[in-house]
C-alpha cells in the first residue's frame, strides 16, 4: 500500500553549494582561453592524438587511465587526432574543441573542492572548519591553473580525496548498516583510478591501506565480535581495497590494449611477438610467414634487447681494419654488426653444415633445439664465423666476421649450435618470431652476443656484435628472434638477391595473449629510460615547501599576457605553519601523555590522532618519496601533498580553538586571526590571478610587482 | 654434535635455580600477554623442552644466568677455535693482489708511506690495515698497481691475518648476541654455524679490505647493546657504564670505516629512543632521573662516538703530511699543509698580472680546477665548440694565460697588474682558445648558459671578454693570488662563471660541468682563486698560505667524500648488482684469477646457507604474524618471546637504502645483512623445533627437535665440504666446461667460477 501524504524531505547544506558553486565558477570559466598549446599540454596531447587515431604508444610516465580520461574528452569534443602537438604556445584550430579537452580535468579540480569540505567533516570536524578547508583549496592559484588545462594532477587529486573521503564514509557509518559497503566499493574503486592516472597515486594508496589495517587491528582485538564476523569483515575489506584496485588497474590495461590496435612510433621498444600482433606495422610484414624455420630459409635475425635501440644482425662488404686505433690487430675478415633499420643485409640463410643447397626441400626439414647449422650472409654469401681474436670495442670477447679465406691458417669456424631458450620440448622446432634462440658457436662454445657498445666510423657506427665465452644465464642480450622470414628459392646468387630485395607478404595472424602483452608492457614502460636531463623549469623537492620556484605554462605570442603556475603565497605559509604547529603539539601531547597527563579526552585524542595519520601521513608519503628519486621533478608533483595541508590547517585551527585557548578573549583572538588570514588569502589570490588565467595582460612594470622572489623566472617582453 | 649437549643441561638446570635472576624483558620483541593460567599451562610445556612441568606465564622466562655459563662457555671456545681456523687457514693463498686489495692495501702503504691521499670511505678502516702492515714487518714499498700483481718477497700476511682475526670474531659475536637475546645455546649454536661455515663470510673476511674491520665493529656494536640491555634493572652500575660506552666506541668504529656503519648507528639509536620511551612511561622515575639516563645515553652514544670519529680524522691528517696523488681534490689553502706540494712554502708573484699563466680553481669544496681539451661539445648539446670543464686533477690543461682585450704582446718592463673591474681574456694554454660563453643551453643546468673555447691563437670575439671582479674590492684593487676570491663576469651577457659540481656525462670524460650563470648571488660555486701564478717578469714572494683550521679541513674533507661516494654511478657496459641479487645468492665476485690455468677464489656464499635464511625471513615473519593476530584474538600461544625483532629491524636497515642508492653496488655490500639474517634463522629455527610439540606428543616432539637439528647440522657442513674450494681457491677448467671439478655445484647458471 502506498502510504500518503507522499514527502520527500531533502537538507542541503548551503555552504557546500556555495562552494561547489564558486569551485565551478574558478576552475570552468573561460576554459578555452589561451586557444594555445599550454605547457604539458604538448606532452599529452600526443597521446590523445593516439588515442583517437587507436595508434599504439609507450608513456612511461603513468599509466593508461589518465591519457584515456584526457582521450574521452577529445572523444566527446569530437576531436579527430589531426593535429600536431609539436610545441608550447601554438595556436589550435579551429577543427579542435578545446573546451571539450580541458573540461574532464577542469571537472575534477572543481570537485575537489566540495570534497574536501565532505572529508574534514568525516574527520569529525565542525562545518566551519570544513568551509576553511574548501576555501584554502578553492583559492589556491597553482590549483586553478593545474586544473584548466589538459592535466593529469587535478585528476589524481580529485580520485585521491574521493578514496578517503568514501572509505572514512565507511569507517564511520554504524557497523549494523550494509550500504556501508557500498562505500567500500567506492573508496577501492577510487584507490584504483588514482593508481591508474599516476602512479604517484600509488603513495596515497598505501596510505589508505594503512589506516585501513589499523582499524582493522583494532576490529581484530575486540573480543565483543564473534571469530566469524571478524573473519567476514577483514576478508571483506581485503576484497574492496586490495582486489578491486588491482583488477580495475588491469582493466585500465585491457581497455588500453584492446583500444590501440594499430601499429605506431613505439612499436620498436616492443618484442616481435608484441608487434606482429598489432596492425599494421610487423604484422603487415609477417603476416603468412611459414612458422617453422626450416634448412634454406631466409631470415633476419633481431636481437632481444632494445636497448639502446633494437636491431638486426648485419653485415656488409667492408672488413674490419688492419689495426685498430689503439694498435691491437683484428683478423681483416668481413664486418658482422647489429643495424637498427631494415636493410637487405639483414638477411641471413640458415645452411645445413653438410649439405650444399642454399633452397628449402619439400617437404621442408625444420630446424631444431641442438641443431647445428651455418648462417650464410644473403648478399655478400659469406658465413657467420667466430674465432680466438680479440673483438674491436669488447676485446675480452671473440671477433665475429664473416669468414673470407686469407690464407694464414687461420680456418674456417662457421658452426653454430641452436639453442632455444624458451623451449618447452627438448626437441622443439625454431619457430618464427616466437622462439628465442640463442646461437653457440661449437668449437669455442661462445655465445653469440650484442654488445652494447657502438662501433666507430669505420663501422658506420652500427652496433658491435661478439661471442662471449663467459655469459650470464638470463642476459636477453644473447638471444636472437626471427623476425622476417620466408623458404628461399633461389639456388643462383643472383636470383637469390632479386629474391631477398623482394617483399615478403603472405597472410596468417598470430595472436599473444592479453596477460602476456599486459606483462610485457607493464615491464616496458617500468624499465625504459628516457634520458634525465634538467629542465629549464624543474626544481627540487626541498624547493617546493617554500615555493623558490614557479613554472612559466604559457605566454602570449606578442604581449605580456601569461599564465605560470605559482601557488598562493599566504595559503603556503599557513599550510607549513600548520604542518609544524601539528608535530609539536603531538611531540607535546605524547610526552605528556606517557608521563600520564591526559590534557585531552580519549575521543578528542582519537579524533587528533586520526587527522595526522591522513593529512601529516598524506603529506609525508607524498613528499618524502621525491627526496629519494632521481628524476626530472617540477613544482606540479607537490600539489597532492599540498592539498593534505589544506586539510589539516583549518581543522587544527579549530582543535586549539575549542580544547588549547581556556579563556572566551583568546578564542576570539584567535577568531580575528584566521579572520585576517583569510582576508589576505582571497587578496593574494585576486593579486595572482592575472598569471592565473591569463588576462588580463599587465604591464612590465605590474609584473616586476608581482615578482615576490628573486628565484621566480617571471618573463617581460622587450618592446 | 655440541648442540645435542646443550639443550637437556641447561633445561633442567634452568627449572632448578629459576628464581635467582629474572630474564629481563628485551625491546622491539613481539610481546605475548599471558592470559588465563590454566590455557597456559596447558601449552606451556613445550618451553623448556621434554619438561612437562614448565611454569607458566612470566614466570616461564625465569632462568638461571649463572648455570648456564659452563656448556656455553665450551661452546664458545669451539665456536671461536672453528672460526680462527676456518679463516687463518690458507691465508697467504693466492700470493698476489686480490681484487680491491689493490686500493685498500695500497692505502695502508700511503699510511706507512705518510703520503696523502683520498678516498671516498673514512680513514679508521686503512689506518689499522697501515698499522697492521706496519707491525708486521710490512714497509711500504709494494706498488699495489693491478689485481694479480705477485707479492713476493713482501710482508703481505700481516695485513691479511689482521683483517681475518677480526672476521673471526663475527661468529663469535652473533653466538654471544643471539645468547643474550634467546636465551638458547641452540639458537646461538645454529646463528655462529651458519656464519662460520659460509664461504662468502670466510672469503670476504681473509683479503685485505675494509668489510671485516666495519663487521666487526657492528656487531661489536651491536652486541654491547644487547648486553646494555641486559642490564636495564642495574641502572649506573658499573657493568651499565661499561657496556653504555663500548657501544658508544664501536659505533664509532663502524663509522669510522665505511659510511655503511651509519645503519648500525640509526639501529642502536633507535633502540636508545625505545629504551627512554619505556623509562618515561615508568611511573615510580621521577623526571630528574630519566634526565639522567638520557644524559648519560647523550654522552656516551651521541658525543663520545663524535669525539672519537674526530679523534680519527685528526689523527689522518697528522700522519699524512707529505703530498700525494690526493691533492687535487682539495682546496688550495688545505694543500699548502701537505709537504712537497707546489703550494706548500709557496713561492709566486703575489699579484696578478697580464701575460701571467695561472690555474683557476672553483671556491666551492671539490670544486675543481677550470679546465679544457681538445674534444669538442657533442651535437645537440650547445655550440659544436671547444669543451670547457672543471677538472679535479692537476694536469697541463689546466692552465690559461691572462691577455687584455686588445693584446699587444710585446710589452716590455714590467706588466701591468689586473685590477678589479679590468676587461681580461682568459686564453687556454695548451689549445690556445679563448674562454667563451654565448646564449645557449648549458649542458646540463639548463637555466644557465654554456661555456666553450673559442677561437685560435687568441683572435676571438666579443664574447670572449670577462670583466674580473674581486669578491669585497672596490674598483682598482689588484688580484692577489691565492687569497682573493674572483668572480669573471661574461661582458656580453652579463652572467657569472660558474661550476655547478654536477658531472658530465662521457663524452666529457666525467668532468664537472662548468657554466655561465645568470643568477649573479655571490656563492662559492662562481668564485674562483688563482692557485699557481708563473710570471717569469715578476719577482717571487714567499706566501704564507692562511692555514685552514682543523674544523674546517674536516667539513671539507667530509663533502669531498660525499661526492667522491655519489660519483660513483654505474659505467654503462659495466655488468651491475642489483641489491635484489643478493640475498638469493645470484651472482658473486671473482676475487682472483679468470682463466683455467689461474689460482681462482670466486666470492659467494654457500648457498644453502643463504638459502636456509632466505627461508627463515619469511618464517619469521610468518610466525609472527600468527601469534600477534593469535594474542590480539585473545588466545595465547604460551610461546615463548622472541627477540628477533631487534635483528629483523637490523637486517633490514643494512639492507634496504640500497634500493634507494644510485651508486654503484657490489654483492659484498650485503654482508652486514647477512650476518643479522643469520642471526635472526637461529633464533627462528630454534623456535620452531621447539614448537613441535603443538603437534607432536612429547617423545615424538623431542625427537623431531633433535633430528631437525641434525639435519641442519649436517647439511651445513656438508654443503661446506661441497663448497670450501671457492674460497680456498680452486684451478682446473672453468665450471662451466664440462669434466671442471666443479661443474656439478654449479647449481645457478649465473654463478662464474
Amino acid at each position: 500500500m502506498l502510504q500518503l501524504p507522499l514527502v520527500v524531505t531533502a537538507q542541503v547544506d548551503l555552504l557546500l553549494v556555495l562552494v561547489s558553486l564558486l569551485a565551478f565558477w574558478t576552475r570552468l570559466s573561460h576554459l578555452n582561453y589561451p586557444n594555445a598549446v599550454v605547457f604539458d599540454e604538448v606532452y599529452y596531447g600526443q597521446f590523445v592524438s593516439l588515442y583517437m587515431k587507436r595508434v599504439f604508444f609507450i608513456d612511461d610516465s603513468g599509466p593508461p587511465l589518465g591519457h584515456m580520461i584526457l582521450a574521452s574528452g577529445a572523444y566527446l569534443g569530437g576531436f579527430d587526432g589531426n593535429f600536431v602537438w609539436n610545441r608550447i604556445g601554438a595556436e589550435y584550430p579551429s577543427t579542435v574543441n578545446v573546451w571539450s579537452l580541458r573540461l574532464l580535468p577542469a571537472l575534477c579540480g572543481a570537485l575537489c573542492v566540495p570534497l574536501v569540505y565532505l572529508l574534514t567533516l568525516e574527520l569529525k570536524f565542525s562545518h566551519l572548519s570544513a568551509l576553511g578547508a574548501a576555501v584554502l583549496l578553492l583559492l589556491e592559484n597553482s590549483l586553478i591553473v593545474q586544473s584548466r588545462f589538459m592535466l593529469l594532477e587535478s585528476v589524481l587529486i580529485f580520485f585521491v580525496l574521493l578514496a578517503f573521503f568514501s572509505y572514512l564514509r565507511f569507517h564511520n557509518a554504524p557497523s549494523s548498516s550494509w550500504s556501508r559497503y557500498s562505500w567500500l566499493i567506492l573508496s577501492g574503486v577510487s584507490c584504483g583510478a588514482a593508481v591508474g592516472v599516476k602512479y604517484m597515486g600509488l603513495f596515497s594508496y598505501l596510505l589508505l591501506l594503512v589506516v585501513a589495517s589499523l582499524h582493522t587491528w583494532k576490529l581484530i582485538g575486540d573480543k565483543t565480535i564473534s571469530h566469524m564476523n571478524v573473519c567476514v569483515q577483514s576478508v571483506h575489506r581485503v576484497l574492496c581495497l586490495v582486489v578491486v584496485p588491482v583488477l580495475l588497474y588491469v582493466f585500465w590495461f585491457y581497455v588500453h590494449l584492446s583500444f590501440l590496435n594499430r601499429s605506431g612510433p613505439h612499436d620498436q621498444l616492443m618484442s616481435s611477438a608484441f608487434q606482429a600482433s598489432l596492425q599494421g606495422g610487423l604484422s603487415r610484414i609477417t603476416r603468412g610467414q611459414p612458422l617453422e624455420v626450416a634448412y634454406g630459409s631466409q631470415v633476419t635475425l633481431r636481437s632481444s634487447v632494445s636497448q639502446p635501440i633494437p636491431c638486426w644482425l648485419h653485415s656488409h662488404k667492408v672488413n674490419y681494419p688492419i689495426r685498430y686505433d689503439n694498435g691491437r690487430g683484428s683478423s681483416h675478415q668481413q664486418q658482422v654488426t647489429c643495424y637498427p633499420f631494415k636493410d637487405v643485409n639483414n638477411w641471413w640463410i640458415i645452411k645445413d653444415p653438410g649439405r650444399q643447397q642454399l633452397v628449402v626441400d619439400t617437404p621442408p626439414r625444420p630446424v631444431r633445439h641442438g641443431d647445428v647449422i651455418q648462417l650464410v650472409h644473403g648478399m655478400t654469401s659469406r658465413f657467420l664465423n667466430s674465432h680466438d681474436v680479440a673483438a674491436p670495442m669488447s676485446p675480452h670477447t671473440q671477433e665475429v666476421s664473416g669468414y673470407i679465406d686469407f690464407n694464414v691458417s687461420m680456418p674456417a669456424q662457421n658452426l653454430w649450435r641452436v639453442d632455444i631458450s624458451n623451449r618447452e620440448a627438448e626437441s622443439e622446432v625454431w619457430k618464427t618470431i616466437l622462439s628465442e634462440v640463442r646461437l653457440i658457436h661449437v668449437n669455442t662454445s661462445a655465445v653469440l652476443k650484442l654488445s652494447g657498445v657502438s662501433l666507430p666510423d669505420w663501422g658506420f657506427r652500427q652496433l658491435e656484435v661478439v661471442a662471449d665465452k663467459l655469459f650470464k644465464a638470463h642476459s636477453s642480450s644473447l638471444e636472437w628472434t626471427v623476425e622476417e622470414h620466408r623458404y628461399g628459392t633461389s639456388q643462383e646468387q643472383k636470383e637469390r638477391e632479386a629474391e631477398l630485395h623482394s617483399p615478403t607478404h603472405i597472410d596468417v595472424d598470430r595472436k599473444i595473449s592479453f596477460w602476456a602483452k599486459f606483462v610485457e608492457l607493464q615491464w616496458k614502460m617500468l624499465t625504459v629510460k628516457q634520458e634525465e636531463s634538467e629542465h629549464k623549469y624543474s626544481s627540487s623537492p626541498l624547493e617546493w615547501i617554500t615555493m623558490e620556484t614557479n613554472i612559466a605554462y604559457w605566454l602570449h605570442s606578442s604581449t605580456n599576457a601569461q599564465i605560470h603556475l605559482i601557488g598562493n603565497p599566504v595559503s603556503w605559509g599557513v599550510a607549513n605553519l600548520s604542518l609544524l604547529a601539528y608535530q609539536l603539539l603531538a611531540v607535546v601531547y605524547l610526552l605528556r601523555r606517557r608521563r600520564g597527563l591526559k590534557d585531552v579526552p580519549d575521543g578528542v585524542w582519537d579524533q587528533f590522532v586520526c587527522l595526522g595519520c591522513v593529512c601529516v601521513g598524506g603529506w609525508l608519503v607524498n613528499f618524502v618519496p621525491f627526496l629519494l628519486m632521481d628524476k626530472t621533478l617540477f613544482l606540479y608533483h607537490y600539489l597532492p601533498a599540498l592539498c593534505y595541508l589544506y586539510l589539516l590547517s583549518p581543522a587544527l585551527l579549530e582543535h586549539a580553538h575549542t580544547h588549547l585557548l581556556s579563556s572566551v578573549t583568546h578564542q576570539r583572538a584567535l577568531c580575528v586571526g584566521a579572520l585576517a588570514v583569510l582576508l589576505s588569502i582571497f587578496l593574494t589570490y585576486r593579486t595572482f590571478c592575472p598569471l592565473t588565467y591569463g588576462s588580463p595582460e599587465l604591464s612590465a612594470h605590474q609584473l616586476q610587482g608581482l615578482k615576490w622572489r628573486d628565484t621566480w623566472d617571471i618573463l617581460y617582453r622587450r618592446r | 654434535m655440541a648442540k645435542a649437549e646443550c639443550t637437556p643441561k641447561w633445561n633442567t638446570l634452568a627449572l632448578r635455580n629459576r628464581k635467582t635472576c629474572p630474564t629481563p624483558e628485551k625491546s622491539f620483541q613481539t610481546t605475548f600477554t599471558p592470559v588465563s593460567k590454566d590455557k597456559n599451562s596447558q601449552t606451556a610445556g613445550h618451553l623448556a623442552g621434554g619438561d612437562t612441568q614448565s611454569s607458566n606465564g612470566p614466570s616461564g622466562q625465569f632462568l638461571a644466568r649463572e648455570s648456564i655459563e659452563s656448556p656455553s662457555k665450551v661452546l664458545l671456545m669451539l665456536v671461536a677455535g672453528l672460526s680462527f681456523s676456518t679463516r687463518l687457514y690458507m691465508i697467504t693463498e693466492p700470493p698476489h693482489v686480490c681484487w680491491d686489495e689493490t686500493h685498500f692495501g695500497k692505502m695502508g702503504s700511503y699510511y706507512i708511506n705518510r703520503t696523502f691521499f683520498f678516498d671516498v670511505h673514512p680513514p679508521l678502516g686503512k689506518m689499522l690495515i697501515g698499522l697492521a702492515g706496519y707491525m708486521s714487518g710490512y714497509d711500504g714499498t709494494f706498488p699495489f698497481i693491478k689485481p694479480g700483481d705477485k707479492y713476493e718477497n713482501q710482508n703481505y700476511w700481516g695485513m691479511r691475518g689482521f683483517c681475518a682475526t677480526l672476521g673471526s670474531f663475527l661468529p663469535i659475536f652473533a653466538y654471544l648476541i643471539v645468547l643474550e637475546l634467546s636465551n638458547s645455546c641452540t639458537a646461538a649454536i645454529i646463528a655462529a654455524t651458519l656464519l662460520i661455515f659460509d664461504t662468502g663470510c670466510i672469503t670476504i673476511s681473509q683479503y685485505i679490505l675494509l668489510d671485516p674491520i666495519l663487521m666487526f665493529f657492528i656487531m661489536a656494536a651491536v652486541l654491547s647493546m644487547v648486553k646494555f640491555n641486559q642490564q636495564r634493572y642495574r641502572s649506573f652500575s658499573a657493568s651499565w657504564w661499561l657496556w653504555l660506552v663500548l657501544t658508544g666506541i664501536n659505533l664509532a668504529g663502524a663509522l669510522g670505516v665505511k659510511f655503511v656503519g651509519l645503519f648500525v648507528i640509526i639501529l642502536v639509536g633507535l633502540n636508545t629512543i625505545w629504551d627512554l620511551w619505556r623509562l618515561l612511561g615508568d611511573m615510580s622515575l621521577s623526571l630528574v632521573d630519566i634526565a639522567k639516563h638520557f644524559l648519560a645515553r647523550a654522552f656516551a652514544l651521541i658525543l663520545l662516538p663524535v669525539i672519537l670519529y674526530v679523534t680519527i680524522f685528526a689523527v689522518h691528517f697528522v700522519v699524512l703530511n707529505k703530498s700525494g696523488p690526493g691533492d687535487g681534490f682539495f682546496s688550495s689553502a688545505f694543500q699548502s699543509r701537505l709537504i712537497g706540494n707546489n703550494l706548500h712554502n709557496a713561492s709566486m708573484p703575489e699579484y696578478l698580472a697580464f701575460g701571467s699563466t695561472v690555474t683557476i680553481k672553483n671556491l666551492r669544496i671539490a670544486g675543481g680546477y677550470l679546465h679544457s681539451h681538445w674534444h669538442l661539445y657533442p651535437e645537440g648539446v650547445g655550440a659544436r665548440q671547444q669543451q670547457v670543464t672543471a677538472y679535479l686533477h692537476k694536469d697541463y690543461n689546466n692552465l690559461w694565460v691572462v691577455h687584455r682585450q686588445q693584446d699587444n704582446n710585446s710589452q716590455s718592463g714590467n706588466p701591468d697588474l689586473v685590477r678589479h673591474g679590468d676587461i681580461v681574456r682568459l686564453e687556454h694554454k695548451e689549445t690556445t682558445r679563448n674562454l667563451h660563453s654565448h646564449l645557449h643551453e648549458a649542458p646540463l643546468t639548463k637555466k644557465h648558459f654554456q661555456v666553450t673555447g673559442y677561437g685560435i691563437n687568441g683572435t676571438g670575439d666579443a664574447n670572449d671578454l670577462w670583466q674580473v671582479e674581486v669578491c669585497g674590492g672596490r674598483k682598482g684593487d689588484p688580484v692577489k693570488v691565492l687569497r682573493s676570491k674572483v668572480r669573471f663576469l661574461h661582458r656580453a651577457t652579463g652572467c657569472v662563471l660558474y661550476s655547478s659540481g654536477k658531472t658530465l656525462p662521457k663524452w666529457g670524460w666525467e668532468q664537472i660541468e662548468v657554466t655561465c650563470s645568470p643568477y649573479l648571488k655571490e656563492t662559492p660555486s662562481s668564485q674562483w682563486n688563482i692557485e699557481d701564478h708563473i710570471n717569469p717578469k715578476l719577482p717571487n714572494i714567499s706566501l704564507s698560505v692562511l692555514k685552514p683550521n682543523f674544523l674546517e679541513i674536516l667539513l671539507e674533507s667530509h663533502i669531498v667524500m660525499f661526492r667522491g661516494n655519489s660519483g660513483l654511478k654505474p659505467k654503462d657496459n659495466e655488468m651491475n648488482s642489483k641489491p635484489w641479487h643478493w640475498p638469493i645468492n645470484y651472482q658473486g665476485l671473482r676475487f682472483s684469477g679468470v682463466n683455467a690455468t689461474e689460482y681462482r677464489v670466486y666470492l659467494l656464499g654457500n648457498p644453502v646457507v643463504w638459502w636456509i635464511n632466505l627461508a627463515s625471513l619469511g618464517l619469521y615473519l610468518t610466525m609472527v604474524a600468527v601469534a600477534s593476530i593469535a594474542t590480539q584474538r585473545g588466545f595465547s600461544l604460551g610461546q615463548q618471546r622472541i627477540g628477533g625483532g631487534l635483528l629483523m629491524l637490523g637486517w633490514l636497515l643494512h639492507y634496504a637504502p640500497f634500493f634507494t642508492m644510485g651508486r654503484i653496488l657490489y654483492f659484498h655490500h650485503y654482508f652486514p645483512a647477512m650476518l643479522f639474517s643469520s642471526m635472526l634463522t637461529g633464533l627462528t629455527l630454534d623456535i620452531l623445533f621447539r614448537s613441535a610439540d603443538l603437534l607432536l606428543h612429547p617423545p615424538y616432539s623431542y625427537w623431531f627437535q633433535r633430528a631437525g637439528q641434525l639435519l641442519l647440522l649436517f647439511s651445513i657442513l656438508y654443503s661446506f665440504y661441497l663448497f670450501h674450494p671457492l674460497s680456498y681457491g680452486m684451478t682446473g677448467p672453468l665450471a662451466h666446461e664440462p669434466g671442471s671439478a666443479m661443474a656439478d655445484l654449479k647449481w645457478m647458471d649465473s654463478w662464474e667460477f
